[in-house]
């Protein structure tokens, strides 16, 4: 092109890890109880890697909250403890008791289990501790109705979300004033894209689960989805026998719950090769997508669901 | 179609032989934000569907459900409509409208693309100037059967107010104009005679289809006349606002100061323009205290230098004050600070602007109470024509003074969108209600200096032995509130106090007597009963007033105006029913007559405080009761 000048061309990532950081900046200074919402998968580990960097040397400001459902993974549980430990962050867990007391599980109560562990759960844990801003991994490239929700995401007092009465966000300027009993999440990778958040879990050596590389692991395959048997909860289905096979997952939730896809790629670049060359979408491998057509996590979001 | 792709999209092979070598490659892109505008059948959707599905965006279980949906309720007949792909929300999907602003995300091997995608429909210029304010370039699309209509106008009016130095006019469908280059010709002639004419210097014309894919990734041969770059190739190469942004003066608004130990002072914000280096000489702004840059640190080590577009933390050789809010600059090159301005304003609630009304705004990193003054005129975005207004509705735009009530660090919004674009807040229900651009600042703030006064405010209280204050009543007409002040004031006057009661009726004989009873006027009263209030408690004067002053956010701008803790709310509280039994000035009897307009209770609403520093219930004291249990608030 033209011969160059002194001007240096900032990378697109670079960018990406500005914005994100000035949004996580805003909230620390504008709301009084902030807390990051920990899920351990990928998109939360580019995001705590993300609050460690805004507010160096300090530790990020906030606690960091796991809405457990006692269906992860049991690699899941680990690496959440590890990065607790180092980040120097405190780390809440909450587990819905009432969901607890009654057993909820995805074997017996289908939808049911995602809303009474993660919807009701989420719910309470922000009104037990008086969270006024929670941060989420979020991104709009994840989803059709998410292209459209804002960074800054108000929820009334009961956790609503309406899409028709959305803060208009104009150049990097955020509304974070609310009223009684609103509050706010926030979703501060909103602009990067999967790729987006490989690339970077790469360049910057971020700790992810293991179960996001390839592996021989115990699988039965279920409507095409090819289910991990992570623990002796497993239920099978009659005459169903776990096979080995070498997989790794896209996304992760409930082990039972998380679709794997056959892989041999062992190494973050391989996984990003894999998924360049791929031809289905991230959420695919997602159980609770499907339940109710199209517009399924648009209702999901307005019932509260993050 | 065309089936001409060129390597500006996806390289597979190298994606599978060398996948270093690719991610290296692609380390290195940079970042373009665009948005798209267009009518409702100019064809948007179905570009940026384009352009989704041609950088391989598209993964197969998306395409299978679009396929399926294509024949559900597409446009398109059995072919795919990519309009589909990018129309979001369940209840625009039924409708065909594109109804908020969606991002979407795609790259090409040199770039990552953020594209806005903003309506088209007439009542949303909101959408539109919120998409377009991210934006380093707009595509104004226009369907080539249509040409030019009332909505390129706007669209164009609008990227070009909001600042957007790239301007691309696709001209859209030529596959069903049979690729006619007369046609377009006249198309693209009759828009430079638009676009010059509102001061759009330079824009990119190009004949496209994004149904059929001409001169998107690749010339196309349907087109041999056009001697251009496809879409692609133009928004891979333009120059981004963050890179021209390096050549202006350094500029950091401060957002947080980290402060984690005795030791370490760090002061982190986004850099808005210009470049940084440890050595550098620096002001504060308002302040004007100077100092040296000693490190910028960073969590991979301290950084030799940092740039517009990033977040940084600056450490400085001195302890000087600096916090949320203010500008750090070169030492030699500080920006303007100034409380009055004109600036355009976009309104963007379904509530009017009420002038004089004090709102928060939102410039940079620092929020401010300010109060915009009735427009100048309003922008008709169709006719682009000036004509009078008194106030702002939903999607008007228009120019007016704003007067903030401390003096802010500025730059023209010309000059710099980060310290010259604001938001404005309203104080009641939070909601962003608007946003503006700062034009220039009036002369008379940056001339008219405060005074410092020898004879301070604390000598004056100190002299009359008494702590100032101002009690503020307010109620319903007929409430009571003068009748209390008058025997608080008699109270307060045989405990040797200094007072001033401020009666409403009286100060609209003199001061205010050019003031009506508009919503506008109603403020501007109490705006100025404020300012006199002010005054005298700077004379160490006990002031008592008594209006009915029923919009909360004129008392928070009153209490705003004063020395904190020395405003008490008074809250006379009668029932509407109470006080027009009562009516002693036969006011209520009019009002009901229709021969008072606007009056509080009957047609014009009274908004009760939420926290009053003391409230009197008048169904419950006397008002001799009412007025021993305020003195013993006031004077324990």
């Amino acid at each position: 092109m033209q011969a160059v000048d002194a001007k240096i061309s900032l990378t697109h990532l670079q960018r990406l890890e500005a914005e994100s950081i000035h949004i996580m900046r805003e909230v620390v200074a504008e709301t009084e109880k902030p807390v990051m919402l920990y899920s351990v998968g990928k998109d939360s580990a580019v995001m705590l890697h993300l609050a460690r960097k805004a507010f160096y040397p300090a530790p990020p400001p906030f606690p960091l909250l796991h809405v457990d459902t006692t269906w992860k993974f049991k690699a899941m549980y680990e690496l959440r403890d590890r990065m607790a430990r180092e980040s120097g962050m405190e780390l809440l867990v909450y587990q819905n008791p009432e969901a607890k007391e009654k057993n909820i599980n995805p074997f017996d109560h289908g939808p049911l289990h995602t809303d009474m562990w993660k919807t009701e759960g989420l719910k309470q844990a922000l009104d037990l501790y008086g969270f006024d801003a929670a941060f989420g991994g979020a991104r709009r490239d994840e989803e059709k109705s998410r292209a459209k929700e804002r960074i800054f995401s108000f929820r009334s007092a009961n956790h609503r979300w309406d899409p028709k009465s959305q803060r208009p966000e104009l150049w990097n300027l955020y509304n974070a004033r609310k009223n009684k009993g609103e509050s706010i999440r926030v979703f501060p990778i909103s602009n990067w894209t999967e790729l987006d958040i490989w690339q970077y879990i790469h360049l910057e050596n971020i700790p992810i689960v293991p179960l996001y590389f390839a592996a021989e692991r115990p699988v039965v395959e279920r409507d095409g989805l090819l289910i991990m048997v992570d623990d002796e909860r497993f239920r099978f289905n009659p005459g169903e026998v776990p096979v080995q096979k070498s997989v790794r997952f896209r996304t992760l939730g409930c082990y039972p719950l998380s679709g794997a896809v056959e892989s041999n790629a062992h190494s973050i670049t391989e996984v990003i090769q894999e998924t360049l060359l791929t031809t289905t979408s991230e959420r695919q491998g997602r159980v609770i997508d499907k339940d109710a057509g199209g517009a399924s996590m648009e209702k999901k979001k307005q019932e509260g669901y993050f | 179609m065309s089936e001409t792709q060129e390597s500006s999209y996806k390289a597979d092979a190298l994606i599978a032989q060398d996948i270093d070598a690719y991610l290296l490659k692609h380390q290195h892109k940079s970042l373009l934000r665009f948005i798209t505008c267009g009518s409702v059948d100019d064809g948007k959707s179905t570009l940026i569907g384009r352009l989704l599905y041609d950088s391989k965006m598209i993964f197969e279980d998306q395409l299978a459900a679009l396929e399926a949906d294509s024949k559900k309720v597409g446009t398109q007949g059995q072919n795919i409509d990519f309009a589909l792909l990018v129309d979001g929300l369940a209840a625009e999907r039924e409708q065909g409208i594109t109804i908020d602003v969606a991002y979407r995300f795609f790259a090409t091997e040199r770039r990552k693309f953020i594209v806005a995608d903003t309506p088209g429909h007439e009542q949303y210029t909101r959408n539109m100037v919120t998409g377009a304010s991210t934006a380093d370039l707009a595509v104004i699309l226009i369907d080539a059967r249509k040409g030019v209509l009332t909505q390129t106008r706007r669209h164009s009016y609008l990227a070009h107010l909001i600042g957007i130095r790239h301007i691309v006019l696709a001209v859209n469908k030529m596959d069903l104009i049979g690729y006619d280059q007369d046609k377009y010709d006249s198309i693209v002639a009759e828009y430079r005679q638009f676009a010059a004419g509102i001061g759009i210097a330079h824009f990119t014309p190009m004949p496209i289809s994004g149904y059929a894919g001409d001169n998107i990734t690749s010339h196309s041969l349907n087109t041999p006349w056009y001697d251009g770059v496809p879409l692609v190739e133009f928004l891979e190469n333009v120059e981004l606002d963050v890179t021209a942004d390096q050549a202006k003066p350094f500029r950091l608004p401060v957002q947080w100061v980290n402060r984690p130990n005795l030791d370490f002072r760090g002061f982190a914000g986004q850099i808005s323009s210009g470049v940084v280096k440890p050595g550098d000489e620096i002001r504060v702004l308002p302040s004007g205290k100077a100092s040296k840059v000693t490190r910028i640190v960073s969590l991979d080590g301290d950084l030799h230098q940092a740039v517009a577009g990033q977040s940084i933390t600056l450490c400085f050789a001195d302890e000087i004050d600096c916090s949320r809010g203010d500008v750090i600059t070169p030492a030699d090159a500080p920006v303007q600070v100034a409380d009055q301005f004109e600036a355009t304003i976009v309104w963007m609630a379904d509530e009017a602007m009420t002038p004089g009304r004090a709102y928060w705004i939102k410039l940079g990193t620092q929020t401010v109470s300010a109060s915009i003054h009735a427009p100048k005129y309003q922008i008709n975005v169709n006719t682009l024509e000036h004509a009078a207004a008194k106030t702002l509705e939903l999607n008007a735009i228009g120019v007016a003074n704003i007067t903030t009530d401390r003096p802010i660090p500025f730059e023209p919004y010309e000059k710099s969108h980060a310290l010259g674009g604001f938001i404005i807040i309203d104080k009641m229900t939070n909601a962003t209600v608007g946003a503006g651009m700062l034009s220039f600042s009036l002369r008379r703030s940056q001339n008219v200096h405060w005074q410092a006064l020898d004879v301070s405010r604390e000598v004056h209280a100190g002299l009359k032995n008494q702590k100032p204050a101002v009690l503020w009543f307010t109620g319903l007409s007929g409430a009571g509130k003068s009748t209390i002040a008058n025997l608080v004031e008699k109270k307060l006057v045989r405990m040797n106090r200094h007072t001033f009661l401020l009666d409403g009726d009286n100060v609209r004989h003199g001061l205010n007597k050019d003031l009506g009873f508009t919503d506008a006027d109603r403020i501007e009263n109490i705006r100025r009963v404020g300012e006199v209030a002010k005054l005298m408690t700077d004379a160490g004067l006990i002031v008592i007033t008594a209006f009915i002053s029923p919009f909360r956010s004129e008392r928070e701008m009153v209490r705003k105006m004063m020395a904190p803790g020395e405003f008490i709310e008074i809250f006379i509280d009668t029932t509407l029913e109470d006080a027009e039994r009562r009516d002693v000035k036969g006011l209520y009897k009019k009002a009901r007559a229709g021969e008072l307009k606007n009056f509080t209770g009957i047609d014009s609403p009274y908004e009760p405080p939420h926290d009053a520093e003391i409230h009197i219930n008048t169904a419950k004291l006397t008002p001799e009761q009412a007025a021993d249990l305020i003195v013993e608030r006031l004077i324990p």
